[in-house]
Parts: structure tokens; sequence; C-alpha cells
């Protein structure tokens, strides 16, 4: 089996649901490990940033453990695949207006703004929703008839409509719903809280990338 | 389009599943993690798992046992009961808790409250109201001491948005454990006052009480304990019954039940014979993901 020498780090920023992504991972059956050590995110085929949290907090507490350096040379330079999740893909933006201004990693060029719904709908945007999809992406490669995933945010990634591979709709407005460019991706939804399309989602950013 | 929600309530008292009946009788079920793996197998959308005797008893929740059943859980898990700092919080979390559910620290504390919104999101924190009617107009409530809140109901519910709060989890002591149905005539109110989701919660007997539940309300999501519990397969059930009505929620579970005929009280009838004749010949494959 090749699952189990694909080794797969998870981001440890001290926020962030670590264990939801690891458990998931590790049902995948690859070797996983939840950390911020620079060699052992240098020694990992793939690296995962969860993000449950608010932005700022999230990005402090990233600068702080020097993630930002480290993240920039393994992902922007060595070309490791990123997978961002949730908030882990909105900090790939250059900028956040959550509770202020705040700066990103910016990886992606875009910024999170907060979602204004045009029609009748609540903030956050919570639940089970269908993905459009715009581009073709790899992470999307093992995905059957159903596109649904699990979102839970207040606030949207803003960018080029080049760097979309999916969109959701929500509000009267057409949201993205994940990210990509070159061997960096970012998912808006929470795949490992999205059941089997979740995982499917998991096997697929790993195995081809 | 987004869909409604179905949440599994896991009522959890001393580590065990138990069903309640109007805040003050609760029999037995069984272990949540068992419970837990089997409404993720069910196709469930969500599981909130609230801890009744911690707060009562002044203890943190048993984190333990929540990584036990974050293991079983590929949906998201909601956690309450015990919470009384920001530091349970990030235990929480890291015991894989995607939401937390408050509703003594917002009285409590509200300053704490407020400060889990800002360090974890408002999207991880869902607060908990208990609504019970006094003579014609729905009061907030308090489960520990049994007595009315000293504010209106539009009056707490904007406070609880100031302090950050991502949802509402809506639940009516009156429909607790009653099997009535859903407090649709509450809930229409009290989607008037707020922004953010609702989840409701007390009352839900069947499919129907959630057919109900999304004909009349906008409500985001409807909540059930009991009645999960007690017949295999009830959440694929229930929502197949739901989607004849309107594809409102989720289901993508092998079994859909798209055939079979089902009565009045939400019991499954047999296939008609042409049906089973042709599923003698249909082989569903497990899917290795």
């Amino acid at each position: 089996m090749k699952y189990k020498h694909t080794q797969i780090a998870i981001i440890d920023y001290d926020l962030g649901n670590t264990y939801s992504v690891l458990n998931a991972i590790e049902f995948l059956g690859y070797k996983v490990l939840v950390t911020s050590d620079y060699e052992k995110l240098k020694k990992a085929d793939a690296i995962i940033l969860p993000g449950v949290g608010a932005f700022e907090a999230a990005i402090k507490s990233i600068i702080r453990k020097g993630l930002d350096k480290i993240l920039a040379e393994l992902v922007l330079q060595e070309q490791k695949p990123l997978l961002g999740i949730c908030l882990g893909m909105q900090l790939l933006a250059n900028s956040s207006e959550e509770n202020g201004f705040h700066q990103g990693l910016g990886f992606i060029e875009g910024s999170v703004k907060k979602i204004i719904p045009i029609s009748d709908a609540t903030v956050p945007h919570v639940g089970w929703n269908d993905l459009n999809m715009v581009q073709d992406s790899k992470i999307y490669s093992k995905l059957k008839d159903s596109k649904n995933f699990y979102f839970d945010h207040s606030y949207y990634f803003e960018c080029e409509s080049k760097y979309v591979s999916a969109t959701c709709s929500y509000g009267g407005l057409s949201l993205a719903a994940s990210v990509q460019k070159n061997n960096i991706f970012g998912v808006q939804f929470h795949p490992e809280k999205s059941q089997n399309n979740g995982l499917r989602l998991f096997r697929a950013f790993i195995e081809n990338s | 389009m987004l869909k409604r929600r179905i949440i599994a309530v896991l009522t959890v008292k001393d580590d065990i599943v138990v069903q309640s009946i109007g805040f003050q009788k609760y029999l037995p079920i069984g272990k949540p993690e068992i419970a837990v793996e089997f409404l993720n197998k069910w196709g469930i959308d969500e599981i909130a798992y609230n801890d009744i005797s911690a707060t009562a008893k002044g203890k943190k929740p048993n984190f333990e046992l929540i990584k036990k059943v974050a293991k079983k859980c590929f949906v998201p898990l909601a956690v309450g009961g015990g919470i009384s700092s920001l530091d349970d919080v990030r235990k929480l979390t890291q015991s894989g808790a995607d939401k937390v559910i408050v509703n003594n620290l917002l009285l409590q504390n509200p300053s704490a409250v407020k400060s889990i919104a800002e360090n974890f999101g408002n999207q991880c924190l869902v607060a908990s109201l208990d609504i019970k009617k006094d003579v014609d107009t729905y009061k907030p409530y308090h489960y520990l001491t049994q007595k009315y809140l000293p504010y209106t109901l539009q009056e707490w519910i904007s406070q609880i948005e100031t302090l950050g709060a991502g949802e509402l989890l809506i639940n009516s002591v009156d429909r607790d454990g009653s099997y009535q149905g859903f407090d649709i005539e509450a809930l229409k109110v009290i989607q008037n006052f707020t922004s953010i989701p609702i989840i409701a919660l007390g009352g839900a007997k069947n499919a129907h009480s959630f057919i109900e539940l999304f004909k009349q309300t906008q409500v985001d999501a409807g909540a059930a304990g009991n009645f999960f519990h007690f017949t295999e397969h009830s959440v694929n059930i229930c929502k197949a019954q739901i989607n004849r009505v309107q594809a409102w929620v989720r289901l993508e579970t092998n079994a859909n039940y798209q055939d079979n005929p089902i009565d009045a009280e939400g019991r499954l009838l047999k296939k008609e014979d042409d049906i089973l004749e042709h599923l003698l010949f249909v082989k569903i494959e497990k899917e290795i993901i």
C-alpha cells in the first residue's frame, strides 16, 4: 500500500479544528501528524492548513510561530501541495476585513470580505450547499453526482475568477467555494465534516498532487 | 441551493445518552460514541452533543469522551455543557468539536462568551435558549433555576446577538419530549427578531414534524433527540419522507428509501412486487473512497 508511505502534515497554530482533519486523513490510511515544526513540515508530502476561528487571532499565531516564513519556503519555493480549509483558505489571501483590517499570507491574490446577502438570507452561511464547478480541479476528480459540502462562514474570499474552481450560491450572491493557484488549493467548506464527499476530496487532493 | 439541516441531539447525562422528558425525567439510551457512529452512517447532517449534568454539577466537559465521539463523526459536531472559559473551548476544538453550545454562560459570564466569538469566530458559537409560554407570550427560561429570565424574548435575543453568536438553538420547554411537533408559533415570532440562523428543538415526533417546520417557517435546521434513537435508519427514512414533499434536505445514503411506501406514522411498508423483482438483480458495491 503506497498510502502508508505518504506523509501528510496538518499545521498546528493553536487554533483550528486539527482533530477532525487528523481523523479524516487517518481514516483514509495515510501517515499524518499535527505540527508546526519546520523539519517535520519539510518532510511532508502535502500540507493542510485547517481553520476554525477568527482571522486576526489565527494570523497572529501563525506569525508568532514563524509559520508564514516556513510556508513561503515550502509552498512557494519548493512547490509542496497545500490545502487551506475554511479560515485556512482565507488566510491564503492578501488581507481580511474581519474585525478590522489584517494582512494574510498573500499566497493567492484576493481579499476576505463580509458576506452581505442581497436576498433574504442569514449570516453566517451555515449548512450543506451545492457547488457549481467553474473550472477543472484535481481536488474534485473523485466526486460522484452529488456535489454538496458543509459550509460555515461569515466572510468570503474575493479574487479574480481565474483562481476560482467552484462557487456556491447564497443569499443572491455567488461566493467562491474553492480557489487554486498552481500547487495551492483552498476550500471554503469543511471537507472533514462533509461525510463521504469530504473524504473523496481529501483522497483526490493527496493522490493527484 | 442551501439545504435545510436535520440535527440529532444527544442529551448526555453522566456520560450516557438519555431520553429527556419535560426537562425532568430521563431514561438511559446508551453510549454516545455508538449513537454517533450510527447517526453518521444514516446520513445525519449535524450532531449536537449536550451534556446536561456537567454545568449542574460544576464539572468540565468530558474531553476524552468527546474525542471518542468525534472519531466516529464525519459531520459537524457541536458540544454543549460545562463550558465556562475560553480554555474549555480551546480544549473542545482540539478534541474534535466544531462548535460550542452555551446557555448558562450567557448569563453567568457574557464577556467570556464574547471572547469565544472573537477568538474562534461567530460560526463556532451556538447560543442555546430555552423558551416557555407564560400565559400568552413566549419568554426566555432558565433550565437550571426553572424560572423565567427577567427579559422579553426580543431583548434576550438581541443581547445574545451582540455577544457574537453564530446560531440560535431554540429549545421549547413545553414541547420537550412531548412528541407534539415543533413549536411553530414561537419560531414564527422568533425568526422576525433575528438575522442569524435558527435551529429548532423540542417536540419532533416524525418526519411530518420537520415537514411542517420547513413549510411554515424559515428556520435553517430542525433538531431532535428522542425519535432518532429508537429505530433503524431513522435518519434516512425521515429524510426520504421530507424530500417527497420538497427536496429540502440532503439525502445521499445508499439506502435512500425512494421506492418504499411509508405509512402516515412513518413506518416502512413492503415495496411493490415489480420493484422487488428488479432489485434481485441489483448489486450495490461498497465504495472504497
